[in-house]
């Protein structure tokens, strides 16, 4: 009998493609999802080289980064020249290269990591790759994917392969049930405020336990996608009866009996009994409080309840970074985080631009309106998730409550397009990332998650969201 | 690439834990299709005023910190995005080695893609080279990928791990996708293979 394997493992040992002495491997690449931003440097380079794109079949482009998500950009080009030219760059690149593409103008255009799964791309047991730290997404899938720089965007482009060595095993474990009010961003920032942002640093997450399994996939994206925050490579879930359902049936999926040998294959990717992790990390579902960042680093994790911490809370170089983050964030030691008042709401993101997401958000929006003088916005996560919104009543809900109903992109996640903080403006985002700058320059971010933004956006302050159930 | 030769350069200290990629090159500056001319705007925010004028106490902006190709920075350095900007941005600003405890994965594989050294020692270690850069321009510390040591303004030499297949390929500036395509006959064998086993894909 062979070892006991980790799913990780078992993914790992399908994909090498030649391994050297030293352990150096090429691991094949099944998805390719590739944006404007990371890749117009690697297909210049292919150019120059005269180098074509290996698997054009294997390899999906969409805009979203820059994109404007105003509902006039149908009718004109990107205001922003810089902008314009790199999705313009990826206009011609994807045609001059024959590979899968969604413009703007399609209404399947979206978040690359929302649109790579609907569209049926992403499936379990593959490795996908984008030039994008969030491609962490993926692993709800049971597939292993990771974000990469774009010199390996150009590698993958060119071998359809990676030269990676393989990284350690850690399980995270989420046991029973989740009270209300808690979601899938709750777990996995209480993850990081446990790990810290450099806990997962050469690992590769497994995310497994009662309130994982209990999780719809999109909350399961939700999970892994923040991975990266906790510097693991990627996360992943092993896929079960809900992951075979939300596959079938959806344009890329395989169909008849393809669909039939893909499953079973896909029932073999769990964890064996006995496999070794090198790390272990167990939370209980029941502890989990619903929670919000104070400070620049995703680590800055606290329930809802509790009050900004000191810089002496905390040990090492963290007291300096505490003491920047707080003087950053307008913040002072003591004060309860619900007495901090916002000023902008943003509802989407890679991280929680799906259906699920404003479903909770617009529940507890329904018959409520956005607090005098603020400012809201929701940005789904792609065209066809903005239409399903329409679809089914929740555009409305968030437009009669005072909210901005946008097109899809990345937009206010990380303020490439005009959707940008102001200085010392202060914003309750669904977003991933609180550093400085990054909603805007000077701007200040407190993430949460979609039902605790529509909280927030109601009072006008960050706001425990069981207060409104 | 260009090859990694043995250098000595001003080390700048940046004790700050966890400093970003956002804070390494600022989002307004992803905009760009080409991979040169970043390092005016490496650290952008903490290094200009609004105005664009400096600001005066930002480490790189001190006369003696200038002209800095080693970084030695606080734990979890490039941590966040996947950008290969940050390292563009470092690289062309002239920077060659970043020291610390420890570095987020994909940045720490940009870099060596991009020519740069990021070097992993203890926290001791990483406090003692703090310590030496803090004495400014007179501090040269000496690097030599070759015999994997770092030697400081005083003399005393620290050894550093490095992954063989990457310290070869600094040191001969070698084409990772040249290497690769030398692998090519596997890569047609197991794309064959799994057309078979798993033609889904």
């Amino acid at each position: 009998m062979t070892a006991p394997k980790t799913l990780y493992d078992k993914i790992w040992d399908a994909h090498v493609a030649h391994e050297s002495e030293d352990g150096t491997c090429l691991l094949y690449i099944d998805r390719h999802l590739v944006h404007e931003v990371t890749s117009p440097q690697a297909f210049e380079g292919l150019r120059m080289t005269g180098r074509s794109v290996r698997a054009p079949e294997k390899t999906i482009a969409v805009p979203d980064h820059n994109v404007p998500t105003t509902t006039d950009r149908a009718s004109g080009v990107i205001e922003n020249e810089e902008s314009r030219i790199q999705v313009e760059a990826l206009d011609k690149n994807a045609k001059e290269f024959g590979v899968h593409y969604y413009p703007v103008s399609d209404v399947r255009q979206g978040i690359v990591h929302i649109v790579g799964p609907e569209q049926g791309w992403t499936l379990p047991g593959m490795t996908v790759v984008c030039g994008d730290s969030h491609t962490a997404t993926h692993g709800a899938f049971g597939a292993l994917a990771h974000g990469i720089g774009t010199s390996e965007v150009e590698h993958v482009l060119a071998t359809q392969t990676l030269i990676q060595k393989k990284s350690k095993n850690m399980k995270v474990e989420i046991t029973g049930k989740l009270r209300p009010g808690v979601t899938a961003k709750d777990i996995t920032l209480s993850v990081i405020g446990e790990t810290g942002t450099g806990g997962g640093t050469g690992y590769v997450i497994e995310y497994c336990g009662e309130a994982i399994r209990d999780l719809s996939m999109e909350g399961r994206m939700t999970v892994c996608n923040m991975a990266i925050e906790g510097g693991a490579r990627a996360g992943l879930i092993a896929p079960d009866e809900k992951t075979f359902e939300y596959c079938k049936g959806r344009p890329h999926a395989p169909k008849g009996a393809a669909w039939e040998q893909a499953v079973e294959y896909w029932k073999t990717l769990f964890t064996d009994e006995g496999a070794h992790f090198d790390k272990v990390v167990t939370i209980k579902g029941e502890d989990i409080a619903p929670v919000v960042t104070w400070g620049t680093s995703p680590e800055d994790v606290l329930p809802i309840t509790a009050t900004v911490p000191a810089p002496e809370d905390f040990k090492g170089g963290k007291v300096e970074a505490a003491k920047r983050a707080l003087d950053y964030m307008g913040l002072s030691a003591g004060q309860k985080l619900t007495d901090i008042e916002i000023d902008t709401v943003f509802i989407g993101s890679c991280t929680n631009g799906r259906i699920e997401d404003l479903r909770a958000a617009a529940e507890i929006l329904k018959g409520k309106k956005v607090k005098d003088g603020m400012r809201a916005m929701v940005v789904p996560g792609s065209g066809l998730v903005r239409a399903q919104a329409e679809e089914e009543g929740l555009a409305d809900i968030f437009k009669e409550a005072g909210f901005e109903w946008r097109m899809a992109g990345c937009s206010m996640c990380l303020a490439m397009n005009p959707d940008q903080l102001s200085e010392g403006e202060r914003c309750a985002s669904t977003s991933n990332r609180n550093f400085e700058g990054r909603q805007g320059y000077k701007g200040r971010t407190h993430l949460v998650s979609p039902a605790m933004a529509a909280a927030a956006a109601i009072t006008g302050r960050l706001t425990d969201v069981r207060e409104m159930m | 690439m260009e090859k990694f030769e043995k250098f000595s350069g001003v080390a700048a200290p940046m004790p700050l834990v966890n400093i970003d990629t956002d804070m390494i090159i600022p989002k307004n500056f992803l905009k760009t299709i080409k991979r040169s001319g970043l390092g005016v705007h490496a650290f952008a925010e903490m290094r200009y005023n609004q105005d664009g004028s400096e600001v005066a106490d930002f480490v790189l902006n001190q006369p003696a910190y200038r002209d800095a190709q080693i970084l030695v920075a606080g734990d979890n350095f490039g941590c966040g995005s996947s950008r290969e900007h940050a390292p563009w941005a470092l690289a062309d600003f002239g920077i060659k080695v970043v020291v610390s405890t420890s570095f987020a994965d994909i940045f720490f594989n940009n870099c060596f893609k991009n020519g740069m050294l990021p070097i992993v020692l203890p926290q001791e270690q990483v406090d003692l080279l703090m310590k030496d850069a803090e004495k400014g321009s007179n501090a040269r510390m000496d690097v030599d990928l070759e015999s994997q040591t770092i030697t400081t303004s005083e003399g005393e030499v620290i050894s550093f791990e490095v992954d063989a297949f990457k310290k070869h390929c600094l040191l001969n500036g070698l084409d990772d996708i040249g290497l690769t395509l030398e692998n090519a006959s596997s890569i047609d064998a197991y794309e064959a293979k799994m057309s078979a086993q798993r033609p889904w894909v």
